[in-house]
């Protein structure tokens, strides 16, 4: 290298060429993909805001549907035929899918066929079509059973439909209680049941309520197999009971966006703030419930 | 300490250490567990169960040949006519116009969250993705009806100007709806791959664009590539975007301005109205149904068989 001062060009400089031009083109090529993404969901919220912005008032809430006074109309039938299906999706779902969730982590060997076959099955169900869940309730538990185009009929659809979301999210969160906590309550002395009641499932908590809420926030948007269900039907009463016709605000939107009068659209767009705020908050809740809650054992 | 707890045990015939009987309750419980474990078991059951029997009664009344080679779908009319390729046919196109959206925007997303981003800039894009993933789709439905048709009948010249209803806007938005599907699922993947990969192709003296493009994607094909598998297979299984966007027009067309009718929309169609259970209708919507799960149900095996494959390399 260059000794002293004396030598004048024996210094070995290496070819600073500074970043290629390809990868500061590639990396720009990237961040466009991403800006994409996020340039259409903020285009989104803010033409359905735009556009609903004249019928969020209390209208919306309070007034119950109508076919030919738009400007009177609103989804209250439809704000609690949400709230019962979605309470009543959490009663199904929730124990089904956590009790479920404890099987596969703590008690299945899984090199049994049975239990591969288990864990197959949910990967499957969890990528099956939603409609595809309208045909199940149709055949099986709306006719199969009789129990109609109910409340109930719509929730336990909803609740097949988010369990596998449900089990997954209550593995991870299972999984990620360190097996030393384990290993400390069965030298206690504790049983099997006792560790996983007393350290396992308080541990596991938080990562459990993301998963549901996620769940039961997906279950609130969903349309399609309610379509099948009897959901499109005109109700201008809150549901009294679980055998009670009903809709859900995801469908009130979809039979106000295939009437013709303008009108209606501005409905449907405030019907869909509604909406979002509903799912945008549930999520909010859960990615706080996360970040708050990651312990470091 | 097992003595005070196991009172029903009796004196402990087996000697001083012998093992414990388990307290009553232990064997309910897991019962109790198994039985919730079986429910996910009995919903796929009970799918077959529900598609099967009606399926095999529409093949008594329509043979195959006319199903699958016929090209007029008309159930509904008189005289009816049960050629599914037009239900099929829009289904794949939707799926292709949604595939080649959301195939580079959501590998391009991922990539530069687990190559270029900053930690911080990380944690601000992935829960907007997961609030795109979880915008219900009857919303962009909507959304493609009354913003992207309009914005597209305006910018394409007048020979190219959509229908109110079209295949295009409803592939373009569900191609945004599958990009955080996309980009999850590969980003998982990407972050699976080893530092010590990275590391020695940075040691050689690679860019970061090399080292993303010749030795994480590689490293990772199997886990992208089943995020495309399961994109594909979300974008087939859509119901919401195509029954409000693409239309109730079932025809044979490879024309993505024309309006068209997917498999998912004819069922959403067919199925809101109340139909006689008995009724050939009736039984089309499951037969319809049975093809959808079908092919929802092959993609979704490939894609667990390439998950499961690159889960085996790294672990």
């Amino acid at each position: 290298m260059s000794a002293p001062a004396m030598t004048k060009t024996r210094t070995l400089v290496l070819a600073r060429r500074g970043i290629p031009w390809g990868d500061i083109v590639f990396k720009w090529l990237l961040r466009v993909c991403l800006a994409i993404a996020v340039a259409f969901l903020v285009t989104l919220l803010v033409y359905v805001v735009y556009k609903g912005w004249s019928r969020l008032d209390p209208r919306l809430w309070e007034n119950f549907p109508s076919i030919r006074r738009p400007e009177r109309a609103g989804a209250k039938s439809a704000l609690f035929g949400t709230l019962w299906v979605i309470s009543l999706t959490a009663v199904f779902c929730l124990p089904v899918g956590i009790l479920g969730a404890i099987y596969l982590e703590e008690y299945a060997d899984p090199d049994r066929w049975y239990n591969r076959m288990i864990e197959l099955n949910i990967a499957n169900l969890a990528a099956i079509p939603s409609i595809v869940y309208g045909i199940l309730g149709l055949g099986v538990i709306a006719r199969g059973f009789g129990f109609g185009t109910t409340i109930l009929t719509a929730s336990i659809t909803l609740s097949l439909l988010v369990l596998p979301i449900v089990i997954i999210a209550s593995r991870e969160a299972i999984r990620a209680v360190p097996s030393s906590i384990r290993q400390a309550s069965y030298g206690l002395g504790a049983t099997k049941w006792q560790t996983i009641s007393r350290q396992v499932l308080p541990a596991a908590v938080p990562g459990m309520a993301t998963g549901s809420i996620l769940a039961l926030s997906r279950a609130a948007g969903e349309a399609a197999p309610l379509l099948l269900l009897g959901g499109l039907t005109y109700v201008a009463y809150v549901p009294d009971g679980v055998l009670s016709g009903y809709t859900v605000l995801p469908i009130q939107i979809y039979g106000w966006i295939s009437q013709s009068r303008e009108a209606f659209h501005d409905l449907s767009s405030a019907a869909i703030v509604l909406l979002l705020i509903v799912i945008i908050a549930m999520n909010s809740i859960a990615i706080f419930v996360r970040n708050r809650a990651q312990k470091r054992w | 300490m097992t003595a005070p707890a196991t009172p029903s045990a009796p004196a402990s015939p087996q000697g001083p250490l012998g093992r414990a009987r388990s307290r009553y309750g232990e064997r309910t419980v897991q019962v109790v567990l198994v039985a919730a474990a079986l429910v996910s078991v009995a919903t796929t059951v009970g799918i077959v169960v529900s598609l099967v029997p009606p399926t095999v009664e529409f093949f008594a009344s329509v043979s195959f040949a006319e199903f699958f080679t016929t090209t007029q779908w008309a159930p509904l009319f008189e005289p009816p006519a049960y050629g599914v390729l037009p239900l099929v046919t829009a289904t794949l196109l939707i799926t292709v116009i949604a595939v080649v959206v959301a195939i580079p925007l959501g590998l391009g997303a991922a990539l530069y969250l687990s190559e270029y981003a900053h930690p911080r800039t990380r944690m601000t894009f992935k829960p907007i993705l997961e609030v795109l993933a979880g915008v219900p789709t009857v919303v962009y439905g909507f959304f493609a009806l009354r913003f992207v048709t309009p914005t597209l009948q305006g910018w394409l010249p007048a020979g190219m100007s959509p229908d109110v209803f079209n295949a295009l806007s409803a592939g373009l938005v569900m191609g945004i709806m599958i990009v955080p599907t996309v980009a999850s699922l590969s980003e998982d993947a990407m972050s699976a791959v080893p530092r010590g990969l990275r590391d020695g192709a940075y040691a050689l003296g690679s860019s970061t664009r090399l080292v993303a493009v010749r030795v994480v994607v590689p490293a990772a094909l199997s886990g992208i590539v089943a995020s495309f598998v399961l994109a594909i297979s979300r974008a087939i299984g859509e119901t919401m975007i195509v029954a409000i966007a693409s239309g109730n027009k079932p025809e044979l067309s490879f024309n993505p301005l024309d309006a068209m009718q997917t498999m998912t929309g004819f069922i959403a169609q067919a199925g809101s109205g109340d139909l006689p259970t008995a009724s050939l209708d009736y039984k089309t919507i499951f037969a319809v149904g049975a093809l959808l799960f079908l092919i929802t149900f092959v993609m979704n095996l490939i894609s667990a068989r390439l998950v499961r494959r690159f889960r085996e390399v790294y672990e």
